[in-house]
């Protein structure tokens, strides 16, 4: 019965959990990728908690978890609700929120570089004309994080809705109704129906959201690169600066070990809850 | 119910912004592509005083569109094979076996569907660069292969697990082997599943950028997508070409999207996958 799995453990384990396992042994080396490893021992980790970037970085993923946690899963739950009470064009609806899931990063970045950020050809630049005086905030250390976060929010929130939408409508329509004869308002069918009702996948997808948050890699590489000044910077855009254009694989992969662990923590709440959900599924 | 009327008056409002500022920025885009640089420097909202198609043939001439969108498909194509062909057995004996060792390889699947592409990237990229793998299609699939088969393996195993298992006792009665009761009795009915897989293994790959980016760096072999960004930067002047460039690599996916859009959702959802 091996047999079966085995092509598929083969290629996860050479690609990933080997990588992997060296990435944490070349945290205690010094090492370009090119010439002989040489032992550090914590040097690596000495050095990153040395440099202010790191920190920055550290308290860029945070900022980023908590913005995700909060803004684009309100804005989800409120659009799912409306869905819920005026169902009529659903499935369109559904389609257009959902649509931006499915462009590419690279592709979605450079569009709102240009379209909207841009103090030239941009939404801000015809709002300047206008007499609005807001400047690019792409070029301003304090703003770019935010900036390339509402980016991402603008392609992920739509997704979150759509999830949050098939999660209450397993919630009995009955119950829904008579919480409205009731005179139960917006907030407290919220409260009380409609989050108990979708808790498990609300949860499921407050875990993912923490343990992505921590690996938030494409949409800052692309749009900022991090910058300006280190502003947007996040652990993974400092590990891939190390690794790529400092050459300097024992630092690259100290940070990377750091990261992991954030993740790590959230990864073991998901698969018990994942083993949970198993559990009242099967 | 007193306040209907009003809460779907609210809930239509809320949800006309929501589509509006879905659509704002694809919309700008689709519409500054038909632009020359002057009209869109002068006001990004206004519509072109002539259609410029020509944006089309020089992004398609100027970025070599053509072979990095081939590129892309064979990316693409080769990672859903390999996903369906080691996924689908994979997922079936996981659905199937009971005891220690396969939950034991149910939970690392698991954890690695959440592990971040750095904790292997740099150890993968020079091994890769020892053994010359770097600029190579088929390994980039590879890695493509191992990074998606884990949300394929969990999504094709509800597929085994709603098939019922008196189908395959009575195969294996007739004297069937394990092989042939999967690849007869179970595969067939595990197609639609395949479909969705194939359907998400391919936008993912079509997208995926950090691996793409790392790991093809010559005119041979990148795809659109890193073509796209090596030709492009923040700074950009020709917006209208590039915008072009945009749609034509955005095109494929949203046609595929809008004719099977109920496998999209029920794909992306089920696996809860973010790229």
């Amino acid at each position: 019965m091996w047999l079966f799995a085995l092509p598929a453990i083969l290629i996860n384990v050479f690609i990933i959990l080997i990588p992997a396992l060296l990435t944490f042994a070349a945290a205690f080396v010094v090492w370009d990728g090119v010439g002989i490893p040489a032992w550090a021992g914590l040097a690596n980790f000495q050095r990153m908690f040395d440099d202010p970037v790191f920190w920055s970085a550290l308290t860029n993923n945070f900022t980023w978890t908590l913005i995700f946690l909060t803004v684009p899963v309100i804005m989800a739950l409120i659009m799912a609700a409306a869905l819920l009470v005026a169902p009529a064009g659903r499935l369109v609806v559904q389609c257009i929120i959902f649509l931006p899931r499915i462009l590419a990063v690279a592709v979605i970045g450079r569009i709102f570089q240009g379209m909207i950020f841009s103090p030239v050809t941009g939404i801000i630049a015809w709002l300047n004309e206008r007499g609005f005086a807001i400047s690019d905030p792409l070029a301003d250390p304090d703003r770019s994080l935010f900036a390339v976060a509402g980016v991402d929010i603008w392609h992920w929130w739509g997704f979150l809705a759509v999830v949050f939408l098939a999660a209450m409508r397993q919630i009995s329509v009955d119950q829904i109704e008579a919480a409205r004869l009731d005179g139960a308002g917006f907030f407290t069918l919220m409260r009380y129906v409609l989050l108990p009702g979708i808790r498990p996948t609300l949860s499921l997808m407050l875990i993912l959201t923490v343990i992505w948050s921590f690996q938030v890699f494409e949409f800052i590489y692309i749009v900022t690169r991090g910058g300006p000044a280190y502003g947007s910077e996040v652990l993974a855009t400092l590990a891939y600066r190390h690794a790529f254009f400092e050459g300097d694989i024992g630092q690259a992969a100290a940070v990377s070990c750091v990261m992991s662990l954030f993740g790590l923590c959230a990864t073991a709440v998901y698969i018990r809850l994942q083993i949970r959900e198993g559990a009242r599924s099967s | 119910m007193i306040d209907t009327l009003r809460s779907r008056v609210v809930a239509l409002a809320l949800i006309g912004v929501a589509c509006f500022a879905s659509l704002l920025p694809v919309a700008l885009a689709v519409l500054n592509a038909f632009k020359t640089t002057a009209e869109i420097n002068l006001n990004p909202l206004g519509l072109p005083a002539r259609m410029q198609w020509q944006n089309f043939a020089s992004a398609w001439r100027n970025a070599s569109l053509g072979p990095s969108l081939l590129h892309s498909a064979e990316v693409a194509g080769l990672t859903i094979v390999l996903v369906c062909l080691t996924a689908a057995p994979c997922a079936y004996v996981l659905a199937r076996q009971q005891g220690k060792g396969w939950r034991f390889l149910n939970f690392y699947f698991m954890a690695t569907i959440t592990v971040p592409v750095q904790l292997y990237l740099f150890p993968l990229y020079f091994l890769f660069a020892k053994l010359g793998w770097v600029n190579s299609i088929p390994a980039v699939a590879l890695i493509y292969t191992a990074m998606f088969s884990p949300f394929a393996i969990f999504l094709l195993r509800t597929y085994v697990l709603a098939i019922p298992q008196a189908l395959e006792e009575a195969a294996l009665v007739d004297g069937a082997t394990a092989w042939q009761s999967f690849r007869y009795v179970i595969l067939p009915m595990m197609r639609p599943g395949l479909l969705t897989v194939a359907i998400i293994v391919g936008l993912n790959a079509w997208n995926e950028f950090v691996i793409a980016v790392t790991f093809l760096q010559t005119d041979n072999n990148v795809t659109a997508i890193v073509k796209f960004y090596n030709l492009t930067g923040q700074y950009s002047t020709d917006w209208g070409e590039m915008l072009a460039a945009a749609v034509i690599i955005v095109l494929p996916v949203v046609v595929v999207f809008v004719a099977l859009q109920r496998r999209f959702i029920e794909g992306m959802t089920a696996g809860a996958v973010k790229s």
